[in-house]
Order: structure tokens, then sequence, then C-alpha cells
């Protein structure tokens, strides 16, 4: 029992990162209405021929997206608030991801840097 | 007991449920570790099927292709562009809502001992009814998909046509396969909670189903993007 007595501090204040202040009722429909806010924009920049051929479209296209995806990580899956372990297991992976994708994407030509190495 | 394990009670002295959970040292419920682990390797699983997809992209010899109309040469046939942008904008907004729905599933679990004075909180409090809320939208989903699926095979456009078939139908079918699984999931639990009412030591089971079903929505944010409004 010494040792389930040893633990039962550490394990309280873990336990209290690991998810006391969970946001209530009023975050979570602020979060839903900017979702769906940011949903309409996206589409809506599709059909407008004049955002869709300019050269801000994909950029800004893809930080709509990545702000969804932040808020629906941060605010719905609680990662904001919970353990940090929890935050590593996820963005860890996700960094190795996103930087498989953007290796793959150069080694395919889809993408590629201007070195200026010329002459 | 071992060295590694508390007695349940401890860990789940802050209100969090422990519904047979084991915690760790860190006082960390095995059941999250593990679907957080999980959900990091589906990151990557996704990522190798999105690259496919974007690698892919462009480099059909023969249509239908996604965003440009297609003449077929030999029947001169003329094949519009395939990508249906306003029945998958629906979609996109009907997942959306069922990731708030099961945030208000999880918070009704958690807070189902709480008084309910006022018809707001009854409803807010009802698990029962934001569990249903996010199983038909998930049906809903499937059932776009489904339609958009089947529109595509009508069309002429087959997981065998061409390198965009190929690719569009694998990863848009996996992403699909997993809301299958995610709604299966919380049909599980609806019907748990009709059983016996979901409790607050329930919540960390809910808020595992919670976790998986918002990853699979934040996986359809990044599809939607790339997938349908990027040409």
């Amino acid at each position: 029992m010494a040792t389930d007595t040893a633990h039962s501090a550490p394990a309280a204040a873990a336990a209290h990162d690991d998810g006391h202040e969970h946001p209530g009722w009023s975050t979570y429909w602020k979060i839903a209405v900017i979702l769906f806010v940011l949903t309409a924009v996206e589409v809506s920049a599709f059909y407008i021929p004049a955002w869709e051929t300019s050269w801000v479209y994909v950029p800004s296209m893809l930080t709509l997206s990545s702000i969804k995806f932040v808020l629906v990580v941060m605010y719905y899956m609680h990662l904001k608030y919970d353990h940090k372990l929890f935050r590593s297991l996820f963005t860890g992976p996700l960094i190795v991801a996103a930087l498989t994708l953007i290796g793959l994407l150069f080694l395919f030509s889809k993408l590629s840097i201007r070195l200026g190495l010329v002459g | 007991m071992t060295a590694t394990t508390l007695p349940a009670p401890d860990a789940a002295a802050d209100g969090h449920g422990h519904g047979g959970g084991h915690y760790t040292t860190l006082g960390l419920d095995n059941r999250k570790i593990a679907i957080w682990t999980f959900i990091g390797s589906e990151c990557m699983l996704f990522a190798s099927l999105i690259s496919t997809y974007l690698i892919y992209k462009g480099r059909s010899i023969k249509g239908p292709f996604p965003h440009e109309p297609w003449t077929e040469p030999v029947t001169g046939k003329v094949f519009p562009a395939i990508l249906d942008i306003p029945v998958t904008s629906a979609s996109t907004f009907v997942l959306l809502m069922s990731s708030f729905a099961m945030v208000l599933a999880l918070a009704a679990v958690q807070n189902k001992q709480l008084p309910k004075h006022t018809l707001g909180d009854k409803i807010l409090g009802s698990s029962k009814l934001w569990l249903w809320v996010t199983c038909l939208m998930g049906v809903m989903f499937l059932g776009f998909q489904a339609f958009e699926f089947t529109a595509f095979i009508r069309e002429g456009l087959t997981i065998r046509t061409n390198l965009f078939g190929s690719s569009f139908f694998t990863l848009t079918g996996f992403h699909g396969a997993h809301v299958a699984v995610g709604v299966c999931w919380l049909f599980s639990l609806l019907a748990i909670d009709y059983k016996r009412g979901l409790q607050p030591s329930d919540a960390t089971n809910v808020d595992i189903a919670a976790l998986y079903w918002h990853f699979v929505d934040v996986i359809w944010i990044v599809i939607f993007t790339l997938v349908y409004l990027i040409k």
C-alpha cells in the first residue's frame, strides 16, 4: 500500500491536468459557429472567380482549414486542457505525418523551391 | 496492486470517470493514452493516403477529372467535372455539427448528477438526445457519401477508371469506413444509455468515443479542402 500512497499525490496533480477545466456549452457553441462560418467562407471562395483564380486562394484555403483543424483539436478534443502527454502523443505523429507529406510532394515534384543557383 | 497502477478512486477523484480503467503513475487513464496513440498512428495513415492523392493529382491520362470537363476522344462523349461541391459542402456541415453534438453528449454524461431546473438544462443534460443527434448526423454523412459514390459510378468514374478514381475512392472510402465504425461505436453507447443510463463514471468511455469521432471530423476538414476545394 505504501506504493499507492506514494503515487497518490502525483496522480492527483496529473489528474488535475487531465481535464478539470473542460470548457462548457458557451464555448462549444461559439466554436461551432466559428467552424460553420469558416466553412461557409471556404465554400464561397470556391465560387468567387476573382478569389479562386488569385494566388492567395490556396494559402487562404489552407489557413482556414488549419484554423478549423486546430479549433476542433484544442476545444472539442480538449487538447488545450488535457495533460501534455496527450498533446505529445498527437502532435508528434502529426508533425511526422506532415513532414512525410511535404517530403513526398517535393520528391514527386509537386512542390519546388527556387534556390537561385543560376550561372 | 502493482507500482504502476493506482486504485481507480484516487485517480478519479477529480470527477473523471473510471469505469474499469487503469491509471498510470502519471495518473492518466490507460484508455486515453491508448486512444491518443491510436489517433497519432491514424494521422500517419491518412497522411499517406492524402500524399498519394496529391501526387497522382493531375496525372490521369483519361477522365473523368475532378474539376475540369473531359471529352472522350473515341466517342466524343463529354464528361463534366465530377466533384459535386454543393453536396459535399452540405455533408461537411453535417459532420462539423455532429462534432458539436458529440461534445454536448460528453458534457451531458459528465454532468449527469447536476440538478436540472430549466428546460434548457434538461435539453443540454440529455445524453440520449445528443448521442442520437450525433449518430443521425453520422448516418447522414454516410448517406451523402453513398450518394456521391453512386453518382460517380453512374457518370463513369470507378476505382479502376484512372489514377484520380483510384486515389479518390481509396482516400474517401477509408474515411467513410472510419465514420461507419464511429457510428457503430456511438450506437453502442446509445444502447448502453438506454439499458442502464450512462453515468459520470462512464465519462472516460464516452470521451474516448468522442475523441475518435472528432478525429474523423478533423480528417474530413483536411480532405474537404485538399480534395474538393483546391483545384
